[in-house]
């Protein structure tokens, strides 16, 4: 470690000190600690997303690699491809509606089950947390393991309990397998449920930050339940809300893992496949390099899009 | 002010407790609690369902009847899934994460405190930079780094995966180191100086002992991303240098030509499960206020 500069302290304050206290200081001090994150970062991330850059305008397939032959420049040609083409553009859309609906799905439970918390004496708040909490930690893999399991059409637990109910008979069968619907209806419920504990925490943690005052104030001005949720709670914790929706969005754009293992336990075409795991089949098992590359450039791009206003959020926390 | 409010209220109360009468407001308690506990069952059953399908015999499951309560409590799936190929996969998932924690600590603790000790040219850049690195999907760059690593010829190998797993993990782990070292003021250091030490040493002994729970959460988290990672690990990894994600992946597959032994996955998915679970209690606390620090307070 290099920290040998002078120290402030007997210099007494500078001219350019900021009001913060922080140093300002012309060393190549904080370049030498940033030099091993660079240095990493530009390997692991930075290559790759120049690469595909670069390929996204190439035409790079199965010949190119395998045969030897140099990849060509053929300019937008990769993206013109993939935008007429009506298979990636059903994958896109599907995946969009797939990420809307089950982050909206995902934060309204998770922001019921925070009021819930708010309700409910400890004991039970206590259970519900540590049962969140410990589906919150479940490895992905592990978590959709089970969920087949549960869903499995012969012994699945969830076709006999559903068959509990008179008139129902749900034995024998296939969620996963029988139409597209009904197994983006399955990874939604699986994502749901893993991505609902982080939501029900921070809402509550958003929650109990609304001031007890605050609430008796309303109470003794007559406002009903309704009313203070309406009006005092929701607008009080907006902020934390529209983060946390902003998150699931994102996270819920990359479901690769999931759809890769429900596709496993069923069927694998198409009409089944969301924007990762159709780059998959494309880019790295199709060794379709220009096209997988033109279509993660625009993965790429949906995600900073999306995530340009919780960074924005996080760059003012910085300055803070 | 508050005396008056609480003044005021008493009648108020009395007021709104006498048009819901007391039995009615008990059974809605009642019922909300009781939701509470549902939830509860609804969001703990998988977990639970895992472990005690682990410990049933396949003719125990084979039953179109499944069982609820655990009464079998055998370990015999266990021994059968614990073989060969999963003492190769916990070796790679072992010595991938245990490479990939301990540099991305390193890098990540000493790019942290260069962002929160020191201003400089290229600060705002590079804090934008991770920020933004940390968003990226690895759907979005796995075409790239399978290119990357099958040209370096480390395809399949133990270092290539580390190093994509450094550089996915830093940004979020020097973000949240970030705010650790902020947590601690300077001047702490500043009055050790005063005392005769130097710079490095007032570092060494007076900030540093005080970021070690940092280190520790931060080094945590690292350590589950890296343990559960799935995408990367498919793409780079060949089948006979199975991370453990991939190895219980390889039983599922399985299940879609053939009838599988469910009792087996489960115990595999237990398996690797379990430390995960007890890792992520630990530091659970940090990681929501982490997220959305800058939102609850505004």
């Amino acid at each position: 470690m290099t920290l040998t500069a002078a120290p402030t302290i007997q210099s007494g304050p500078r001219p350019d000190e900021t009001a913060g206290g922080r140093r300002r200081r012309k060393s190549a001090v904080p370049y030498v600690l940033l030099a091993a994150s660079i240095v990493v970062l530009l390997l692991g991330m930075g290559y790759p997303v120049y690469w595909q850059i670069v390929t996204s305008f190439q035409k790079y397939g199965a010949m190119q690699q395998l045969g030897g032959k140099a990849p060509d420049f053929v300019g937008l040609q990769n993206y013109i491809d993939i935008a007429t083409d009506p298979t990636f553009w059903e994958v896109a859309l599907r995946s969009i509606i797939f990420c809307i609906v089950t982050a909206i799905v995902t934060v309204v439970i998770g922001m019921l089950m925070a009021l819930l918390m708010t309700k409910v004496p400890t004991v039970p708040r206590l259970t519900l947390q540590i049962a969140l909490l410990i589906a919150w930690a479940m490895p992905v893999v592990a978590a959709m393991t089970v969920w087949i399991w549960l869903f499995d059409r012969r012994r699945g637990v969830i076709n006999y309990l559903l068959s509990m109910i008179p008139g129902v008979d749900m034995q024998g069968f296939n969620w996963i397998g029988s139409s597209p619907t009904l197994f983006f209806i399955v990874a939604s419920i699986i994502v749901i449920w893993m991505s609902v504990p982080f939501v029900a925490f921070s809402s509550y943690a958003g929650l109990t930050q609304v001031s007890e005052e605050v609430m008796e104030a309303s109470q003794l001005d007559g406002a009903t339940g309704w009313q203070r949720l309406r009006y005092i709670i929701l607008p009080m914790i907006r902020p934390v809300i529209m983060i946390v929706l902003l998150l699931n969005l994102i996270w819920d754009l990359r479901v690769f893992a999931q759809i890769t293992m429900l596709q496993d336990a069923g069927p694998q075409s198409t009409d089944y496949d969301l924007l990762g795991t159709y780059i998959y089949k494309s880019g790295v098992a199709g060794l379709d390099f220009g096209h997988g590359a033109a279509m993660s450039i625009f993965v790429l791009a949906l995600t900073i899009a999306l995530s340009w206003f919780y960074i924005r959020s996080l760059l003012k926390e910085d300055k803070a | 002010m508050s005396a008056t409010v609480s003044v005021a209220k008493l009648p108020q109360r009395a007021a709104a407790e006498s048009r819901t009468p007391r039995r009615r407001r008990r059974m809605r308690a009642w019922g909300w609690s009781t939701l509470a506990f549902a939830l509860a069952i609804m969001w703990a059953f998988p977990v639970y369902w895992m472990v005690n399908s682990s410990m049933l015999s396949t003719a125990t499951l084979e039953s179109f009847t499944p069982t609820f309560v655990p009464f079998g409590g055998s370990i015999s799936n266990y021994r059968t899934v614990i073989g060969p190929q999963f003492w190769n996969a916990l070796g790679i998932s072992v010595s991938v994460t245990l490479i990939a924690v301990f540099f991305c600590l390193l890098f990540a603790f000493l790019a942290a405190v260069a962002i929160s000790r020191f201003r400089f040219r290229g600060r705002a850049s590079f804090v934008l930079a991770i920020l933004v690195i940390q968003m990226l999907p690895a759907e979005g760059l796995f075409v790239a780094q399978y290119k990357m690593m099958s040209e370096l010829g480390l395809l399949s190998n133990i270092f290539g995966l580390s190093l994509l797993y450094i550089a996915a993990v830093v940004p979020f782990t020097v973000w949240m180191l970030r705010g650790f070292v902020a947590g601690i003021p300077a001047e702490l250091e500043e009055a050790a100086m005063v005392d005769g030490l130097s710079r490095t040493q007032a570092f060494m002994r007076v900030t540093l002992p005080l970021l070690a729970p940092g280190l520790v959460a931060s080094g945590v988290f690292a350590f589950l991303q890296c343990w559960n990672e799935f995408t990367v690990a498919l793409v780079i990894m060949s089948a006979d240098s199975e991370t453990l994600p991939l190895w219980l992946r390889g039983f599922v597959q399985q299940s879609a030509t053939r009838a599988i032994d469910w009792g087996q996955v489960m115990a595999a998915s237990t398996i690797v499960a379990i430390p995960v679970i007890i890792f992520f209690l630990f530091v659970q606390g940090r990681m929501t206020s982490g997220l959305v620090a800058g939102a609850v307070k505004g």
